[in-house]
């Protein structure tokens, strides 16, 4: 059955690229550009919403448009933000780090393993995704507690006599970031390592290199590209992390999610959680931009072939 | 059997490049530069290589041919230690290699992908062996220009890997396992992925290299014409075994057994019944052929027995009026042209039912062409034309 002249000529290429074009425009772009008008706007939490429109008629006959820069100024007046944004981006940083750090070797172990068990691997690495990520955090408190899991067998063990304050520090937000993104560093990293040209491997053993030395001039260097890809899944969604701080964090382990959260909810000062959103989008278009290139341009990623 | 002499006592050296070189593996006194002995490769129930025993000389030009899973990478990959041999040893230079890593032997490998490093240049890649060896970067600087002057890429130190063509890449990838003068080079089908014309020009240039630095050189391919062309001997192998060893006109014109017959170039294989045997010369009644097979040579067997003659298709002369002079002759209907250019093939039915396979020189440019189908001919090959083969 071919569908009747007018319907073919709607459903050629054009269509295709449309739909995503048209999708990114819908759910990206409106939301982005709404976020953003409402950051230049007043609050006025009388009105519903509670803020005052940024185009108005007034008396029938003058268009008035007020952009109010002054959320903005307001977000470096108080340091409240600054410090905020900065502890995002050090626990993004750091957290992507340890990321890096343990998820590498998994990722080289699962590459380099028995073509037979390499999907039951993959399998087991994805498997977390099955259970809500809210449930598995909470699980994480009752093992941070100080008579949780972790204290009560590290007293049992006779380790320590007092339990470890654990819970509601940085390291806590630490172990549940780093446990929650373990898999986005992973997958992109066992990629690229999975399609590396063990032959190359074997060239450099021929040539007299051993196969520490080799690891470091040929395989690192190969899987740059995955090891970028991965830290940037794990960097920009952690800067705007808001529930393991919020649940396993304390006074100290303000993140700018947190900070929004606040604003939008607690104080119901919509143009100021805009202006927090639209700035944190800012600070993220440099690693984004990174990703890309990362993704796109290096001649590392697509070899000699 | 065929007479195992036959071989050995062949008085003409043939083939082009091998004639004129030194034969090392006829002189009892010569040593050696790689000795494999009885080694045998399984892989679970697969058996690669089963009991290869072979002597490679110095500056021998080397050649392992075969088809597809005939164990000849295998055997070329545990010369560079890539695998263990699961029986058997392998000496380089007199030294056992059972516990010598592939980082650690003398012989280097051109690899049948190239394998070179993406992310580095040429020069980079072409200097990596003597990086590793800790040789001063300036000596690396003048010995990879070296390097590079000799497969004339020398005006591409700078690019990467995947700026190059393929019949660059190609010459990278020498001068990478060149540079370090190893004892033994080992090469995995080098010339597979150039195209006809780019193959028979590198293969020259890589015959002058050879003679200019003077290293062993072990190939692996599956390309006879190439096997032929590069070697000064020849292991045809199969089923992991060496079917047979010896320069390409001993194995192009005394195969020992149906398989080589087949594999190197194209023949014509007659099933024949021993007749009559003396020591100089046999008979076989060929209902095939429609007649009796005269060779020139005795055949080691009973009266009766059947054997395989085979006779290559430019053996065999082909005219409009009998071949008096020749042993073998019978008439025949020309069924089959195939015009190459340089030859034609004819393809001719005999009385016995059987088509022959004759291949004749353009001698003349094309006119009206002497032969053409459905011409009855007569063909026929003189007495050491063919070779008796046993079944």
């Amino acid at each position: 059955m071919t569908p009747p002249g007018f319907l073919r000529r709607f459903m050629g290429r054009p269509t295709v690229i449309a739909i995503p074009y048209g999708w990114l425009g819908l759910f990206f772009l409106v939301p982005f550009l709404i976020v953003l008008t409402i950051s230049l706007s007043t609050a006025d939490t009388s009105l519903t919403p509670p803020f005052t429109p940024l185009i108005d008629w007034v008396d029938h006959k003058a268009l008035q448009v007020v952009l109010n820069l002054g959320n903005y100024m307001f977000l470096f007046s108080d340091d409240l933000y600054v410090v905020a944004y900065l502890n995002s981006l050090k626990t993004a940083a750091i957290s992507t780090f340890f990321c890096l750090l343990i998820g590498y070797p998994m990722a080289y172990a699962m590459a380099r393993a028995d073509k037979g068990i390499r999907p039951i691997l993959l399998m087991m690495v994805i498997l977390p995704f099955w259970t809500s990520f809210l449930i598995r955090i909470y699980a994480w408190m009752g093992i941070l507690n100080n008579n949780g899991l972790l204290n009560n067998l590290l007293l049992w063990l006779g380790v320590i006599s007092e339990p470890l304050p654990l819970m509601n520090t940085p390291t806590a937000v630490y172990i549940g970031i780093v446990y929650t993104y373990l898999p986005f560093m992973i997958l992109p990293l066992y990629s690229t390592l999975e399609k590396m040209d063990l032959s190359l491997l074997e060239a450099a053993a021929d040539l007299g290199c051993r196969p520490l030395r080799a690891f470091w001039l040929i395989t690192l260097p190969l899987s740059l590209p995955g090891m970028i890809a991965g830290s940037m899944l794990v960097f920009i969604p952690v800067v705007g992390e808001f529930v393991v701080p919020e649940l396993l964090g304390g006074p100290e382990t303000l993140m700018i999610g947190n900070v929004l959260w606040a604003e939008f909810f607690s104080n119901r000062d919509w143009p100021l959680a805009s202006a927090v959103a639209v700035a944190m989008l800012l600070l993220l278009v440099a690693p984004i931009m990174l990703l890309q290139r990362s993704q796109g341009g290096s001649p590392h990623a697509r070899g000699g072939h | 059997m065929p007479n195992p002499s036959s071989a050995t006592a062949s008085p003409r050296s043939l083939g082009g490049v091998s004639g004129q070189r030194v034969q090392p593996w006829r002189d009892p006194s010569a040593k050696p530069m790689i000795q494999i002995q009885e080694v045998r490769k399984t892989f679970g129930d697969f058996v690669a290589v089963d009991g290869v025993s072979v002597d490679i000389f110095p500056g021998e030009l080397f050649a392992l041919l075969g088809g597809s899973g005939c164990g000849k990478t295998t055997l070329l990959r545990m010369l560079a230690g890539f695998e263990t041999p699961t029986e058997g040893r392998i000496l380089i230079d007199g030294q056992d290699m059972a516990t010598v890593p592939p980082y650690a032997r003398p012989v280097n490998m051109m690899f049948q992908s190239y394998a070179l490093f993406p992310h580095m240049s040429v020069e980079q890649n072409v200097g990596f062996g003597l990086r590793m060896d800790g040789v001063s970067k300036a000596e690396i600087a003048t010995r990879v220009a070296e390097q590079l002057d000799l497969v004339q890429m020398g005006s591409f130190a700078k690019r990467r890997p995947h700026q190059l063509s393929g019949g660059q890449r190609q010459r990278v990838a020498l001068a990478r396992s060149l540079i370090k003068r190893p004892k033994v080079l080992l090469l995995d089908e080098p010339l597979g992925a150039l195209d006809k014309k780019l193959r028979e020009q590198t293969q020259l240039e890589l015959l002058n290299i050879q003679s200019k630095v003077g290293i062993t050189f072990v190939i692996v391919t599956h390309d006879q014409e190439e096997a032929m062309t590069l070697a000064d001997r020849i292991s045809v192998m199969d089923r992991g075994r060496i079917q047979q060893l010896g320069t390409p006109a001993e194995i192009y014109e005394f195969p020992q057994n149906r398989f080589v017959a087949n594999f190197i170039g194209s023949v014509n294989l007659f099933e024949a019944t021993l007749a009559v045997d003396e020591p100089d010369r046999a008979e076989l009644d060929c209902p095939d052929f429609g007649g009796r097979i005269h060779v020139g040579h005795g055949v080691t067997g009973t009266v009766g027995m059947v054997f395989s003659v085979a006779v290559r298709p430019e053996k065999i002369r082909m005219s409009r009026k009998p071949l008096a002079d020749l042993p073998n002759q019978m008439q025949g209907i020309i069924k089959q042209i195939v015009y190459l250019g340089d030859i034609s093939i004819y393809f001719i039915a005999v009385g016995g039912g059987k088509q022959v396979r004759v291949t004749q020189p353009n001698l003349d440019r094309w006119a009206e062409g002497e032969f053409t189908w459905e011409d009855r001919v007569h063909i026929g090959w003189a007495a050491d034309g063919g070779v008796v083969l046993a079944q």
